[in-house]
């Protein structure tokens, strides 16, 4: 399989967010900001990688009927760790993120690409699988956290962009993270079109 | 190498091994990052207070004091310059807040007066409630809280017949704020306001 494009379809043709509607709960919950977005996307990213490797790697050897318990310890795992290592070294992120790192665990990207994509495919193939969904995930989420950042709260990545008082609230509430999405979406659609 | 099969036995070796496995790794994760965490919890917390207070040297020792029946205690943390009370530092919250717990570093100075808060956690609206940060500390009409005490002013929201101007279409936040800053009034009441001790 050509390795590029296994690693390219993340992005668009197969984005988890835009495209796949995977992941939704992190996606509108936590990109009330660019680098909240940017956060939970590589935390992810690490996850999905690191759970694309292992579960291909014992593949063989988990019989069909508890696959998927052995996945969910797998992927909890993983999960479990980056939560301890951003307490410990990036406490101020790990605070703004909150209930949505171990949130990861439930994420179906990463269940589905462990059980879609890594239990059939070879580590590397499946190494690159999971970063390529992973990085997907995260410009779908610094996309819709900057655009949200911006409208919302006259900033991008804490940068002051214009005054306060010209902001739309709305933005960084709930019904803004629905607005955005459905907008970045049917953009989406209209570039694959073509 | 064939696929195993489903067998019972299969089952139960391949699932207690991979949990067992999972639990080692994450005991030797915690242990490994225990202590930063330890770490960075105390140095946010300090920061909380160098924020809040008057200049000062030392911490004294922190103690618990409980300001209403039936609630949790309030941690006191006295704060020292040259040997004398200049301050003190107190972690406060309320449940009032719009969703969810508030809790405030609220800083005392010796006179009494409030010097400085510091929000350490909350979950209030982005853009309404949780402007709690720079309000009260904006002086500017009856807004700000610093240098005020609730013996002199009367810490309730303008609207509830108080002294302090609530925030913009947040009233319940602005409510729950004053709420921790008196709670945390109360527990400053119970210190020894020489030694800067619990005073019981």
């Amino acid at each position: 399989m050509n390795q590029w494009k296994n690693f390219t379809k993340g992005f668009i043709k197969e984005n988890p967010v835009f495209v796949l509607l995977l992941g939704m709960c992190p996606t509108l919950g936590v990109t009330s900001s660019a680098i909240n977005g940017l956060g939970m996307g590589l935390a992810t990213t690490f996850v999905l990688v690191m759970s694309n490797i292992v579960v291909s790697l014992v593949k063989k050897g988990i019989p069909d009927k508890v696959r998927i318990p052995a996945f969910i310890v797998i992927i909890a795992a993983f999960v479990t760790v980056v939560q301890l290592l951003m307490q410990a070294y990036v406490p101020a992120l790990f605070k703004s993120l909150g209930l949505f790192i171990p949130l990861i665990v439930v994420n179906c990207i990463v269940l589905g690409r462990a059980e879609a994509f890594a239990s059939k495919n070879k580590v590397g193939s499946s190494a690159i699988d999971g970063l390529g969904i992973g990085l997907g995930f995260t410009f779908a989420l610094v996309l819709l956290g900057s655009i949200r950042e911006i409208l919302g709260s006259g900033k991008l990545f804490n940068i002051t962009l214009y005054s306060e008082n010209y902001v739309t609230l709305l933005f960084v509430l709930a019904p803004g993270a629905f607005i955005v999405l459905g907008y970045l979406i049917a953009i989406i659609n209209r570039i694959k079109k073509n | 190498m064939a696929k195993r099969e489903s067998t019972f036995g299969n089952m139960v070796v391949t699932l207690v091994l991979v949990t067992g496995i999972a639990a080692a790794a994450l005991g030797f994760v915690y242990d490994f990052t225990k202590a930063p965490i330890e770490a960075a919890k105390l140095k946010a917390q300090t920061e909380a207070i160098t924020q809040v207070l008057p200049e000062f040297d030392t911490l004294g020792n922190s103690f618990k004091v409980l300001a209403d029946a039936g609630g949790d205690s309030l941690e006191v943390f006295p704060a020292y310059k040259g040997g004398e009370l200049v301050g003190t530092a107190i972690k406060t919250y309320t449940k009032e807040g719009f969703s969810g717990l508030i809790s405030v570093m609220a800083g005392i100075d010796k006179d009494g007066n409030f010097s400085g808060y510091s929000i350490l956690e909350h979950a209030e609206t982005p853009g309404l409630g949780s402007k709690m940060d720079p309000w009260f500390k904006t002086d500017k009409g009856n807004q700000s809280v610093i240098g005020k005490n609730p013996e002199t002013t009367d810490f309730h929201v303008a609207k509830d017949g108080g002294q302090i101007d609530a925030i913009t279409a947040s009233t319940i936040s602005s409510r729950a704020f004053l709420d921790a800053m008196r709670r945390a009034y109360v527990a400053y009441e119970k210190e020894d306001k020489t030694t800067g001790d619990s005073g019981q």
